[in-house]
């Protein structure tokens, strides 16, 4: 083997060295950080797992916002008008939330049925619906046959 | 009819970039002199039509035209006129027309400036980036027409900008991007034209250079903007979020820095052509891809637009077709490509192919990480999202290895480097990075609520090496100058190369940035508390009083203004006023936060929603060097155009063996 070639060698070594570490953190990396998004109806029905970071989502159900009065604790139901979720909160929430509004929470599900939300995400744009619910409202209304409230 | 006369320039805008496309490429394979030289009027004509065109757009705004959908869904009589302006780039069919315009001004430019390439070269350059732009008009006359009318019955008023986007921010952040992402088209025009042309040399990387020097240095300005945006506007204090969008624009500035490096290589050494041709292929696909998230909606994002799957796809099927068609042509004239440079393993050629692949590895982790919703959803049907421990997780380690290959290239010698050399150069700077992190860490007091990690203290401890080692650098230089000439110092200052200066500088920016990212992600204390007024709050060594509210009417909403005091450790005070706004028009509200910012620390106050008994939900945050990361952004950018001023740039015209005199 000459210079050239074990020159070559030990580059070609190095980097597949590194893209290898790098491809085992990614999947690594990905499997612990991805976030299962579940409907009311699906968390109802007992698919989501309890105590696991997931995502679930919905429109916040009129009338269901009700907050502690001395603290920010607030709890509000999210439904996909078959089933519907208590979710709890206790940040600051955003501008965009309102009940009848369309919204997507991450966090975790107790062992009590309640979901402990770390984070509530309402768009900034008020025509824009998160996929997640839409998606999940259109399926809804092609099972169900009452309709569903026009989107 | 002003509209009308808008798109009537929008179509001969785009008859005009079809000619550009067609002919003058047409001329260089028919050896036509002609048809060659017509790039140059056409190139003129195009941007002179669709800048008539955005004229008249904005023309409309400013008249309040509602009878143009695109005006009365994005503006108001109530809304000042400055916003009305910048409402034109607000929404989709008006950026896009924006990106249009900026295309062909880069087009432009690249005709102007470029007068001393050879003719056949200049036309090539010119007629791919006509084909481009003649895709996006086709996507703004067929899917996104901003000049479409109400007609007979158009609203007597507009339906309002959304409030988020009246800001300054707003005015300069998306053109700065769209500067950005456009600007490695030019990369890509040049890196076509040189395999078309078979003249992949050192002459092509020093044309290409100072281009790709621009739109780096506009997408960086773009990115620290929007991450300021972000930061005062929406972001509840929070300045990268990992979010699709952001994601869609931090990708082609990864591979813009990886082609930045190796194009000097190309240019210095003659080294990693193909290479180098296939990041500016990269580059730009990557831009394009940015636009099909932003556009699409196919992915949750806090910027999406309201989704409109026609548009989507006909994106999908563009960048296809530059991907494909660029791709093929990579395959077929690539091989016929030869670098002959020769080098050692342990020399500056080396370490920069390291840095880039590096720099690639972590475009493909954030590239993974953006996508695998969707690859997710086709392949299990299952919706997920990629939450940002995973970015944070990746990208961290990635950075952390780039950051001591950023202290040792300049230190190295091209070809090939002695090794002990490098370990004398580096004793003093790393010691004193040692002692520095050392009494950081033992004089801060942390927070119990954020753990102080491994890759926090690597970074700071990397950051501060990379930039005493510039420093040194610097001095070691003027110094030797001063032995060698016997001049002033002002003489040595100015010996050295402005690209040099560049590099300086944007090196110590990515320092910067990194210690304040480190820093802040930290020491940062962030609190939601529920305030009614008179109440006290401590926190981070400020003291924070409630005094009470005030309300305010403006223009085009109204304004609940409390008014918090703060006091300092040293007793002074001061009143932050952080707003609650309700813009009547779309029945929305808005946090205006207040930013005490300073060099050191910025103490942040957001108004949530009202509580019982007056009081109110506030988020409290004091945040230690978050400026930094725009000023390392800033320095960078500031660098990078610095570096595009080098002497050597400006080149003369190019002889017949094709070497820059």
């Amino acid at each position: 083997m000459n210079a050239v070639h074990k020159k070559r060698l030990i580059i070609v070594i190095v980097g597949v060295a590194v893209f290898s570490a790098a491809a085992a953190l990614v999947l690594y990396a990905l499997n612990e950080n991805i976030n299962l998004f579940y409907s009311p109806t699906q968390v109802a029905e007992g698919e989501a797992p309890v105590n696991k970071r997931i995502r679930v989502g919905g429109m916040v159900a009129e009338g269901s916002v009700e907050r502690e009065p001395d603290s920010l604790k607030i709890q509000f139901t999210v439904t996909d008008y078959e089933n519907s979720l208590i979710v709890h909160y206790d940040r600051v929430l955003p501008d965009l939330f309102r009940e009848g509004q369309g919204i997507v929470a991450t966090g975790k599900l107790d062992d009590k049925g309640r979901f402990q939300a770390s984070e509530v995400l309402a768009k900034h744009d008020e025509n824009y619906m998160p996929p997640e619910v839409s998606d999940m409202l259109k399926k809804q209304g092609a099972n169900a046959s009452e309709a569903a409230p026009k989107l | 009819m002003i509209p009308e006369i808008g798109h009537f320039a929008l179509i001969l805008s785009f008859c005009f970039s079809i000619a550009l496309g067609v002919l003058p490429m047409l001329g260089v394979y028919q050896k036509n002199t002609l048809l060659i030289w017509l790039a140059g009027p056409l190139v003129a004509a195009q941007l002179v039509f669709i800048a008539i065109s955005f004229a008249l757009l904005t023309w409309s705004f400013a008249v309040d035209d509602f009878s143009v959908i695109y005006v009365a869904s994005n503006s108001n009589r109530a809304l000042p006129m400055v916003y009305k302006v910048t409402a034109v780039w607000g929404a989709h069919e008006g950026s896009l027309l924006l990106w249009v315009l900026i295309l062909s001004g880069w087009a432009f430019a690249v005709g102007y400036f470029s007068r001393n390439l050879p003719n056949d070269i200049r036309a090539m350059v010119l007629s791919i980036m006509g084909l481009v732009s003649v895709g996006f008009q086709l996507f703004l006359l067929y899917s996104s027409n901003p000049f479409l009318r109400f007609l007979p019955d158009f609203p007597l008023d507009g339906n309002d900008l959304n409030p988020l986007l009246q800001d300054f921010g707003l005015i300069v952040h998306p053109p700065m991007l769209y500067a950005g992402y456009v600007g490695f088209s030019v990369a890509f025009s040049f890196a076509i034209a040189a395999l078309l042309s078979g003249r992949l040399d050192a002459s092509w990387a020093r044309w290409s250079r100072p281009w790709t020097n621009i739109a780096w240095v506009f997408l960086t300005l773009g990115i620290t903007l929007g991450s300021w945006w972000a930061y005062y506007e929406l972001g509840w204090g929070g300045w990268w979020f990992w979010d699709p969008v952001e994601n869609a624009s931090l990708m082609p500035w990864l591979v813009g820095t990886a082609l930045l490096h190796s194009l000097a290589v190309t240019e210095k050494r003659g080294a990693f052509k193909s290479w180098t041709v296939l990041l500016a292929i990269s580059a730009f696909s990557l831009s394009l891809l940015g636009t099909f998230l932003v556009r699409s909606g196919v992915l949750t994002s806090v910027h999406a637009f309201a989704v409109d799957p026609e548009r989507g796809m006909f994106i999908l099927v563009f960048l296809a077709v530059v991907i494909g068609t660029s791709l093929i042509i990579y395959a077929v004239r690539a091989p016929t490509v030869k670098s002959y440079a020769v080098f050692e393993l342990f020399s500056r050629e080396t370490l920069l192919l390291l840095n880039n692949v590096l720099l690639i590895v972590a475009t493909m982790t954030v590239l993974l990480g953006t996508f695998y919703p969707l690859i997710y959803e086709a392949t299990t049907g299952g919706k997920i999202s990629v939450g940002p421990p995973y970015f944070n997780l990746i990208f961290a380690p990635l950075i952390l290895l780039v950051l001591p290959l950023m202290t040792l290239v300049p230190q190295i010698f091209w070809k090939r480097s002695p090794t002990t050399d490098l370990i004398k150069k580096n004793i003093i700077p790393l010691l004193c990075s040692f002692i520095l992190c050392a009494g950081l860490w033992i004089s801060s007091d942390l927070e119990a609520t954020n753990e102080l990690n491994i890759q926090i203290i690597l970074a700071v401890l990397f950051a501060t090496w990379l930039f005493i080692a510039l420093i040194k650098d610097l001095v070691g230089k003027l110094v030797s100058y001063k032995k060698a000439h016997q001049g002033s110092v002002f003489d040595g200052i100015r010996s050295l190369t402005l690209g040099y200066y560049g590099m300086l500088l944007a090196h110590a920016g990515i320092a910067i940035c990194v210690i304040g990212v480190a820093v802040v992600s930290v020491y940062s204390v962030d609190k939601d508390l529920r305030l009614a007024p008179g109440d006290l709050v401590e926190m981070g060594g400020y003291q924070f009083e409630f005094k009470g509210l005030s309300q305010t009417k403006q223009a085009n909403y109204t304004a609940l203004t409390a008014n918090i005091e703060v006091t300092n450790e040293a007793g002074e005070r001061w009143i932050m006023k952080p707003e609650k706004r309700t813009y009547p028009v779309r029945q929305s509200q808005m946090t205006e936060a207040a930013i005490d910012a300073g060099f050191f620390r910025d103490l942040y106050l957001a108004l949530g929603e009202p509580l019982t008994k007056g009081a109110w939900s506030v988020r409290i945050q004091v945040k230690p060097l978050v400026r930094w990361l725009w000023l390392g952004g800033l320095l960078m950018a500031f660098g990078g155009f610095i570096a595009t001023l080098d002497r050597r740039y400006r080149a003369k015209k190019v002889t017949a063996s094709g070497v820059g005199i």
